[in-house]
């Protein structure tokens, strides 16, 4: 069966948890991974990795980190992502909330914006939620 | 000092596991001024020999082409000291490989005590580091044969370990050459 949409943010807190040496009450929905939480580049593996253990799903790295449009000389015009590029982030992350990115698409940005609550969302739209 | 924190393996699984030993010696410096008078092996340096035992491993899977270096500590327990006179036995198992790098799960002990209990996370130097290799080739499969790689080291299904080509040419190209030439382009 799957699990509640409370059950997918408890085994994503508890991931976040081990992987980032943070405490229980720090991870919440609207904490950035980067910022907020402290993740860096490499503790990305690591997360994935527990993430896809927790859930027994696979996760591409595209999915969650979608270089190849960040870095597609199509998508990016001095440092800022294009409105076509904005198009395609969405299509590609249709769980992350990119509003505050659209307002400043500076591509250094990007991986600064990326919230537990957008997790929680993409590891939902992967292994469905029940109400 | 020799950056070595690894004897010899003496369990080598293509993939998945290896063992290492590492005999600690009073006549080591890193016991000399660690903990003044009481000799002891720095915990610092017990996770390099898990990085030695799990990099390798790792490497191995990918026949040493890509850069594999120690990236993250995400758990590391010590249960008791190392003292002179001990041999560590550090044993590794490959949890998850990917393309941008693996997680590593370890223990050390000394005879059936244990040492330590670490997680760590390799990662595989991207696209911008290629063609540069961490070590020259021919001095780092030497370093492969003095650790036992190709003595213990079995495939998934048993078999023996088979030495990759590239490894074994730049060893050829360097016994030709001498130990320090330049390599020679009209060769």
């Amino acid at each position: 069966m799957a699990p509640s949409k409370e059950e997918v943010f408890e085994k994503v807190k508890e991931a976040l948890v081990d992987a980032l040496g943070v405490d229980d009450d720090e991870v919440t929905p609207q904490a950035t991974m980067v910022g907020d939480l402290g993740a860096e580049s490499i503790d990305f593996l690591d997360i994935v990795f527990r993430l896809e253990k927790a859930f027994g799903i696979e996760i591409p790295r595209s999915e969650l980190f979608p270089e190849d449009i960040l870095t597609n000389a199509q998508y990016v015009r001095d440092g800022r992502v294009t409105p076509d590029g904005i198009v395609e982030l969405k299509k590609r992350m249709p769980f992350a909330d990119l509003s505050q990115f659209e307002a400043n698409p500076a591509v250094q940005e990007f991986s600064t914006l990326l919230t537990v609550n957008d997790l929680c969302r993409y590891i939902q739209s992967k292994v469905g939620v029940t109400e | 000092m020799r950056w070595f924190w690894i004897d010899r393996f003496v369990e080598f699984e293509s993939g998945r596991r290896a063992a290492a030993e590492k005999a600690v010696t009073l006549a080591e410096e890193q016991l000399d001024d660690y903990v003044p008078g009481f000799p002891v092996m720095p915990a610092s340096l017990i996770i390099e020999g898990f990085a030695q035992t799990g990099g390798l491993l790792v490497g191995e899977c990918r026949q040493f082409e890509q850069r594999t270096v120690l990236a993250k500590v995400g758990r590391a327990q010590f249960f008791r000291e190392v003292r002179p006179g001990d041999v560590m036995r550090f044993e590794v198992a490959i949890q998850d490989l990917r393309d941008d790098g693996a997680i590593v799960h370890g223990t050390a002990r000394v005879g059936d005590q244990l040492v330590a209990d670490v997680e760590i996370v390799f990662a595989h130097l991207d696209d911008r580091f290629e063609g540069v290799d961490l070590f020259f080739p021919a001095d780092f499969l030497t370093i492969l044969r003095l650790l036992g790689v190709y003595d213990v080291g079995r495939t998934a299904d048993g078999k023996p370990l088979v030495i990759p080509a590239r490894l074994l040419a730049a060893e050829a190209a360097a016994n030709r050459e001498g130990p320090s030439s330049e390599p020679d382009a009209a060769r």
